[in-house]
């Protein structure tokens, strides 16, 4: 065994992926206790703040169904204003869970069992959020079924060319692989709940949701078969759902818009503020809910990485569309970029670059990745950068081929409150997943520890370890 | 472990699993049918204020379609005749008298009521729809109407749905006729009909080009 310098080091020596060498019980009590006391005022403070902000959604739509789109700022040039901006922002936030659960697993990153079902049910609560909006930006909401192909006496069809279609389809088929996969993923830890479960009618609900599972060894190769099946089937939609929405833009002729950089730039960015908003999350719920050691400083960090490594990506894309739009020698779209960096929104560019480029290389820092305090404060400001960016892509619209049309954007109140709603719809979400299901996959989380490995015995202390001996042994004698 | 749930609960996911599917294309074929004006306008009938039949005029008197809706070749709407039309014929005749019926359309003639005749075919507002051009392409009056000289009360005969008036933008030959036939409620149960060619009808001067495009109805 290499000597033990640093306990997080991936090369001279790992420390056990969950600290304090906990028993399988220990792992289920820990996240599985929380959920079973019955007073939790925390928690009732966060729910009740977060369903006000739910019921100011909830009045800012039935406003806007009374009203009509005209109570937001949309004026003429900027048709698309912060619908889409919200749009995009959500469904870039619902790219970690994927990205975690499905790309991680084929990868055969451990690490990933603490926080996976963290970070999916995050992505359905954040598609949720994001799939309002093309729900209610329609103007005459109960034509609202013309964005799908039903036939109809009027012979109307979505127009199969549009993006926007496209857009309908690669955000619901997202939405329904990751319910499915959270879902498979939960079965077992729903039976644990029923399992644990006093009160008849909980036993009830928890046992009608873990399909009668049983935990015998035909169930788990049958369990083990669909989830990788289902990985495979998700893989390729992290790429594929941004790509798809950055069609929106880049599909339409507008400078600014119209770049082949948008699908990579997108998902990237995409991943970037997902792993941001996991770690705005996780940060807050591991040290209320004492879960430290499962969601230890390794995971965290490991997050880190990967936000340094989309946030530089994005900062190169910035970049690359400078370079491009003078490359081209179009007037039309160098004059596009040098607005959006010193224009009217010139404010939102720096705001953007401030937070999406220059934060993020914080991370090169060992020391800082490994500091929460840090990690949380920086990850918030990747939140608040990558909505900007959605903004100042919008924004393109202000400053359009016709001077004589164009016009600033300004939020109404209404703009404000349906963002603001948003959010509180999300965390309603939130904190009725952290009451109701296991915050951590319990299952998954026993299978890295090291009693779960056959070769444990060998007296290593480390799951990590004992996983390299045993391939090491494999390898050495077949 | 006790068993929570008995054993036929089994079937509840694959039924779910099933169903749902089914269920769907259900409702889809449910709005798909029965709320189309297919289903829900043809056939609609009216009582009328008076019992005028169009069977007895148009068919056994044989009285042109533009005797009395005499706008139709010039103006987007068919004109409902003013009550001197009636009374061209009826101040003489005492024709239908006997029985009163003709009573009221004299009483509104003398200013002593109004008729309020209930319109049948309906399209929305927002469908743009012109009579003259339609007449000047050569499509006749029973194509949408039916035959409205069989009818003692006037019926809705065509759904009026969007889909119904693409079917004849997009493929207008088989709805056209010479346009001297316009009013001929009988025309394609004539053999000339079946020989008719629109695109070598000399009195044509240019093919119909009916638009497709939102526009063309949805101005």
């Amino acid at each position: 065994m290499a000597m033990v310098k640093d306990a997080l080091d991936p090369v001279h020596g790992r420390a056990p992926l969950i600290l304090g060498n906990p028993s399988y019980k220990d792992i289920t009590e820990a996240v599985a206790r929380p959920i079973e006391l019955s007073n939790y005022r925390g928690w009732w403070v966060g729910f009740l703040v977060s369903a006000s902000l739910l019921g100011v959604l909830l009045v800012s739509i039935g406003y806007l169904f009374w009203e009509g789109t005209g109570i937001w700022g949309v004026n003429n040039p900027v048709g698309w204003g912060w619908a889409i901006v919200n749009f995009v922002f959500w469904v870039g936030i619902g790219h970690a869970g994927t990205l975690i659960s499905a790309v991680l697993f084929l990868f055969r990153q451990r690490w990933r069992t603490s926080i996976n079902r963290f970070a999916e049910a995050m992505t359905i609560f954040a598609v949720i959020c994001a799939l309002i909006f093309p729900g209610i930006h329609v103007g005459r909401v109960w034509v609202v079924y013309y964005m799908f192909p039903v036939p109809n006496q009027m012979d109307m069809w979505p127009n199969f060319m549009s993006p926007l279609l496209w857009d309908v389809f690669a955000v619901s088929t997202y939405f329904t692989v990751s319910l499915l996969f959270w879902y498979v993923g939960l079965i077992p830890d729903f039976a644990t709940m029923r399992d644990r479960s006093v009160s008849k009618v909980r036993k009830l609900v928890y046992a009608i949701f873990a399909l009668g599972w049983r935990g015998s060894m035909r169930a788990w190769v049958n369990y083990e078969r669909a989830y990788a099946l289902l990985a495979a089937i998700a893989t390729p939609l992290v790429l594929s759902v941004h790509s798809v929405v950055s069609f929106d833009f880049a599909v339409s002729f507008l400078p600014g818009w119209h770049t082949t950089i948008f699908p990579p730039y997108f998902v990237a960015g995409a991943i970037f503020s997902g792993f941001a908003m996991v770690l705005t999350l996780a940060i807050p719920a591991r040290k209320i809910f004492k879960l430290e050691h499962i969601i230890n400083e390794k995971h965290l960090e490991n997050m880190a990485k990967v936000i340094l490594l989309t946030g530089s990506l994005v900062g190169y894309a910035y970049a690359m569309e400078f370079f491009v739009a003078w490359y081209s020698g179009n007037p039309y779209e160098q004059f596009t970029f040098i607005n959006r960096a010193t224009g009217s929104f010139g404010w939102a560019y720096w705001i953007m670059v401030t937070c999406n480029v220059i934060t993020p290389q914080f991370f090169w820092f060992k020391k800082l990745r490994r500091n929460v305090t840090v990690l949380f404060i920086l990850s918030i400001f990747v939140n608040i950068g990558m909505w900007f960016e959605r903004f100042v892509i919008t924004m393109s619209l202000s400053a359009d081929n016709l001077p004589s049309s164009w016009d600033y954007f300004k939020p109404t109140f209404w703009d404000i409150s349906t963002l603001v709603g948003s959010f509180g719809l999300f965390f309603t979400l939130f904190f009725l997943f952290l009451r109701w299901i296991p915050m951590v996959a319990i299952s998954e989380v026993k299978g890295v520890l090291p009693q779960a490995n056959p070769h444990s015995h060998h007296g290593s202390v480390s799951g990590e370890d004992a996983y390299v001996d045993s391939a090491k042994e494999v390898l050495a004698h077949g | 472990m006790a068993q929570i749930f008995p054993r036929w609960t089994n079937k509840i996911p694959l039924a779910i699993g099933v169903g749902t599917p089914i269920a769907l294309c259900g409702v889809v074929f449910v709005v798909w049918y029965y709320f189309s004006p297919k289903f829900t306008d043809v056939g609609y009938q009216p009582e009328q204020p008076v019992p005028f039949s169009h069977k007895l005029h148009a068919g056994e008197l044989g009285l042109d379609c533009r005797y009395c809706h005499n706008t139709v070749e010039v103006a987007a709407q068919a004109a409902i005749p003013p009550l001197g039309t009636c009374m061209n014929c009826h101040s003489q005749l005492n024709l239908g008298d006997r029985e009163g019926r003709v009573q009221p359309v004299k009483d509104a003639f003398e200013g002593k009521s109004t008729l309020e005749w209930v319109r049948v075919h309906m399209l929305p507002d927002y469908a743009y729809f012109n009579h003259s051009v339609h007449v000047a392409a050569g499509v006749g009056c029973s194509t949408c109407h039916g035959r409205i000289d069989q009818m003692q009360v006037v019926a809705q005969a065509e759904p009026l749905s969007m889909s119904w008036c693409l079917d004849c933008h997009r493929n207008p030959e088989p709805n056209l006729r010479p346009r001297d036939q316009v009013t001929n409620m009988a025309w394609f149960e004539t053999p000339a009909s079946k020989e008719y060619n629109p695109a070598e009808d000399p009195t044509r001067t240019r093919a119909v080009s009916p638009p497709e495009h939102c526009s063309g109805c949805h101005r």
